[in-house]
């Protein structure tokens, strides 16, 4: 305590970060695509990118494995042509920094729990069972779909549709009149098969009925015995956003106990019931199935007419677990600091910022579930712990 | 020759949350057009570091003297933008910023013509006005580095303790005649199994072992006067009054049990609420052979909507604990919703389960009714009415807000909700700060907290406090009241009377008796300078003229 020596791998980004103006140049002329992590993998983003816009520090990153020259030994190098600010540097290494400090505050956060391991739920196998984050990202508006909520069964229909459009345009270049190689028999049996999807991307609207199902790895025996804190708020949240965006959006939540315990939030609960179409049904999902819409059927038991029903919806939101990152155990270990049972960073309910070793601390969901007003209150308790463990050490050398 | 105005427009996207609402082309070539305005620049997000960088630039290129950014709200992002205006050398009150996303792209969603004219009228107000802003220099102020914690509560305690160890002097103030709130009331901590009383003496002891601490019990506020950096505190202590300074004040004062008259036959004795239980937890006292809880009494109703969070726990942990002493004793929680949220709570409602406690949800449009010797409640899944045995009803009542939060709220001049519990500056960005700068909350004045939530809110708040403290200087904007005139100034003292911050004093001078304004504990409201007949007083930022120009602007299309 008092007295830490640190080293930090500080990674390579292969761009100087005092000469990358965030202008994004780069990101515009690299060749490569890559399934973009933060919009949950709905959209793509290129091999230099910025994990999203507002990003701090504003400066780009090569995604290594991804790029043709770092990681795929080819030769390529445009982002390096196009820098003016010549910051693209294909050689920078890891470095190692070391750090002596008298406190360490672990804020190392959380994960969210992968729901196709509970096959009742059909997350991989279903394309509009979503996760709570993925739905997020498409009601976020700087988001894939701008906000709109767009099935990602449709998503990846007009995916495909495009997909035939490209080829259909290659086969009618081959297309010689007067071969007879069967090209042009070819060509226009795509063209009715592109026809058709058209017509029938033309029936496409945005989901209208959204089905919230909450507890999705929590306060489940088979994967989390505990309750994630926050993911109530969130399905409300988002059912309400949902509906602000189209008023013709009604949504099912289905719980357990709805916990709404923050300032305003039963408040928010009921405005939300009242306001925005949301009804709350007390229940565990048995199963969803798909109808051939595509669309998710959820089967459960309804308590109040004690009868299994099921009810077809546009969309399905699955309110996933918080669960510990993936590399707290390896932290704790580093750190010399005890997990709880869960995984998480153990803390004692009386010294709620404490870990098992003095000096250190801990604050927000590397601890335990929290939301965010609690996490930002955590944030300045766990700043009072050690400015008060380096005050000490400070006094005591003081008054040696 | 007057300089010459030259003013720069920024345009903020902000993704799609303006530019998917109005046309932000169309408005950035409107901006154009307007008086004095030389440069426009359309950006995706202008808080980005890229917009950052390109106000920047524009400020050198341009010779901008008036930047102008329309986009969100000034209460986030101003002061980014003053600062960005600062590094580039224009004065960070030549800034002016136009919110053109929270009421106008976000509430005309539907209407992207109407929101779009809407803007172009909120831009022309802002060029208009910015025409006549004037430099202004930030207000320094030193700071008095001592504290004061209202409240000798579990969260005052932890608070004091917090802020002595870093070496700053505390007065902790309580109101009863001993330090340890309403710990003193409860029988055993949960999930740790700490005896509350033990607990609390442990806490007790620190404090008053604490040199820098200094304990003031069986006191009362009588009035609190100043502003962040310099509080004047007088306070009367078993009938003797004294007056002290402070930097910063913790507002720890806890809040009180409902007492749930006319509710479910409720008594005292047989019908008793579940600190009357604790009471009779830990004075061993207790005997019944079947108790029935019910949740959400007075709460999460029409004259109570609010979810008073820590009910259900304290129902698990007295029913566990009635369990442990004698596990053939029947325990029945009647709940709407168990808010055993996050990891221990979950864990504990598990074990309460597995000794044998039985949960069963009730509908508030059916609510249970106590009889003689059992409580009638109707089962959802069942789809019927259940007698059961009861020989003591416990009702679990809300925290409401505490008896003396509105008189405190007056004299600190801090918000209260409409529960009356204390309100925080920021819901989550700023959760354990009042909006007036140099006093913070935490423990159940803020809200119902657990043990847990109470101790690493007090440690946060104090967090907070200790950052004037130690810096020793604050920093106050210059948008504040300024004497523009003191020749017409007559001294009748009518804007002292108004004003809500105590900023404004008559004094006597060579020219008579005239208003003298304190700066750093001015919020710059303007109500000195709307009722000023002669006009003597003016906020600056917000002179008539600024203003009368910004309405003139509105009117000339």
């Amino acid at each position: 305590m008092g007295d830490f020596k640190v080293k930090v791998r500080k990674k390579a980004r292969y761009v100087n970060e005092d000469l990358c103006t965030g202008c994004g140049s780069c990101a515009e002329k690299c060749p490569t695509m890559v399934v973009d992590v933060y919009n949950a993998g709905l959209g793509k983003r290129k091999a230099i990118f910025k994990y999203f816009p507002q990003g701090i520090p504003s400066v780009f990153t090569i995604d290594a494995p991804e790029c043709r020259q770092l990681g795929q030994g080819k030769k390529c190098g445009v982002c390096a042509k196009v820098c003016q600010a010549k910051a693209i540097d294909f050689e920078q290494k890891d470095k190692e920094v070391e750090l002596n400090v008298g406190a360490i505050v672990v804020a190392t956060g959380y994960e969210v729990f992968d729901p196709s391991v509970i096959p009742e739920y059909g997350y991989d196998r279903i394309d509009n069972v979503v996760t709570a984050l993925e739905f997020e990202r498409l009601l976020s508006a700087s988001g894939p779909t701008a906000g709109h909520l767009d099935r990602p069964s449709d998503i990846a229909f007009e995916k495909d549709l495009e997909d035939l459009e490209k080829e259909h345009k290659k086969l009618s270049r081959q297309v010689k009149p007067d071969a007879n190689d069967g090209m042009a028999e070819k060509t226009a049996a795509l063209e009715v098969r592109i026809n058709a999807m058209k017509d029938k991307k033309a029936t496409f609207q945005t989901a209208k009925k959204i089905a919230f199902i909450q507890c999705v790895g929590s306060r489940d025996f088979r994967f989390n015995r505990f309750c994630s804190s926050y993911c109530c708020m969130h399905s409300v949240k988002e059912a309400m956003i949902a509906n602000e965006h189209d008023n013709d959006v009604s949504s099912s939540i289905f719980c357990m106990d709805l916990r709404a315990v923050g300032r305003g939030f039963e408040e928010y609960k009921v405005r939300g019931g009242k306001q925005a179409n949301i009804q709350y049904v007390r229940g565990r999902i048995a199963e969803i199935t798909e109808d051939e819409a595509k669309s998710p059927v959820v089967w459960y038991e309804s308590t109040t007419s004690r009868q299994v029903v099921h009810e077809a919806f546009d969309m399905v939101v699955l309110a996933t677990a918080c669960i510990p990152a993936a590399g707290a155990a390896k932290l704790a270990e580093l750190l010399d600091v005890k997990l709880d049972s869960n995984g998480f960073i153990k803390t004692d309910s009386l010294a709620p910022l404490n870990t098992t070793r003095p000096g250190i601390f801990v604050c927000g969901c590397a601890q335990g579930p929290m939301d965010i007003p609690e996490s930002v209150a955590q944030a300045s308790s766990a700043a009072a712990r050690a400015a008060e463990t380096v005050a000490q050490v400070q006094l005591a050398v003081a008054t040696g | 020759m007057a300089e010459e105005i030259r003013i720069g427009v920024f345009v903020c996207d902000c993704g799609s949350n303006i530019a998917g609402y109005l046309n932000v082309k169309e408005l950035a070539e409107y901006s154009k057009t307007l008086p004095n305005v030389v440069f426009v620049k359309e950006n995706l997000y202008t808080c980005s570091e890229n917009g950052i960088n390109e106000i920047k630039a524009a400020i050198k290129a341009e010779k901008l003297n008036r930047a102008i950014v329309a986009s969100c709200t000034p209460r986030t992002h101003e002061p980014l933008f003053r600062g960005t205006c600062e590094e580039a050398g224009l004065n960070a009150y030549l800034f002016e910023m136009v919110n053109i996303r929270d009421q106008c792209s976000w509430v005309h969603m539907q209407e992207k013509e109407g929101g779009t004219a809407k803007a172009k009228d909120l831009i022309r107000m802002g060029v208009a006005k910015a025409a006549l802003l004037q430099p202004q220099e930030t207000i320094q102020s030193d700071v008095d580095p001592r504290a004061m914690v209202v409240g000798g509560g579990i969260a005052g305690m932890t608070a004091a303790m917090a802020l002595a160890n870093r070496g700053f002097e505390v007065t902790l103030v309580e109101k009863a005649p001993e330090l340890g709130g309403m710990l003193l009331r409860l029988d055993k901590l949960a999930p740790s199994g700490v005896d509350a009383s033990v607990f609390a003496a442990q806490q007790t002891e620190l404090v008053q072992k604490n040199p820098k601490i200094r304990v003031l019990t069986s006191t009362t506020l009588n009035e609190v006067q100043g502003y962040i950096g310099h509080f004047k505190v007088s306070a009367t202590s078993d009938g003797k009054s004294e007056e002290f300074g402070v930097g910063v004040i913790i507002l720890a004062t806890g809040a009180q049990v409902l007492k749930p008259i006319g509710f479910y036959n409720y008594d005292g004795q047989k019908v008793i609420t579940q600190l009357e239980l604790e009471d009779r937890l830990k004075a061993k006292t207790l005997d019944a052979k079947n108790v029935v809880m019910i949740q959400c009494v007075g709460a999460r109703m029409e004259e109570r909507k609010y979810c008073s969070r820590i009910c259900c726990m304290v129902a698990i942990k007295n029913a566990i604990a009635i369990k442990e002493k004698n596990p053939a004793a029947g325990v029945r929680i009647l709940y709407r919703d168990i808010q055993a949220y996050g990891v221990e709570n979950e864990a504990l409602y598990q074990h309460a389960k597995e000794l044998g406690v039985i949960f069963i949800k009730y509908d508030p449009a059916k609510p249970p009714k106590v009889e003689s010797g059992k409580v009638v409640v109707y089962h959802d899944l069942l789809g019927r009415d259940l007698d059961l045995p009861q020989d003591l009803v416990v009702l679990s009542t809300p925290l409401i807000y505490g008896e003396d939060n509105e008189a405190v709220s007056r004299m600190l001049r801090v918000s209260i909700d409409a529960n009356k519990f204390f309100l925080e500056g920021h819901v989550k960005l700023k959760p354990l700060d009042f909006a007036t700068d140099g006093i913070y909350l935490c423990g159940n004045a803020h809200y119902p907290a657990s043990m847990r939530e109470a101790i690493s809110q007090a440690l946060g708040a104090a967090s907070r406090a200790s950052i004037p403290l130690s810096k020793g200087v604050m920093t106050v904007e210059p948008i504040v009241s300024n004497l523009v005139d003191e020749e017409a100034c007559r001294g009748c003292g009518l804007c002292v009377a108004l004003c809500p911050y105590g900023a404004l004093e008559v004094v006597r001078t060579e020219k008579g008796r005239k208003v003298r304004v304190i700066p750093v504990a001015c919020k710059g409201c303007g109500v000195c300078a709307a009722t000023c007949y002669q006009h003597a007083l003016s906020i600056n930022s917000y002179s008539d003229a600024q203003v009368g120009e910004q309405i003139k602007a509105f009117l000339t299309v």
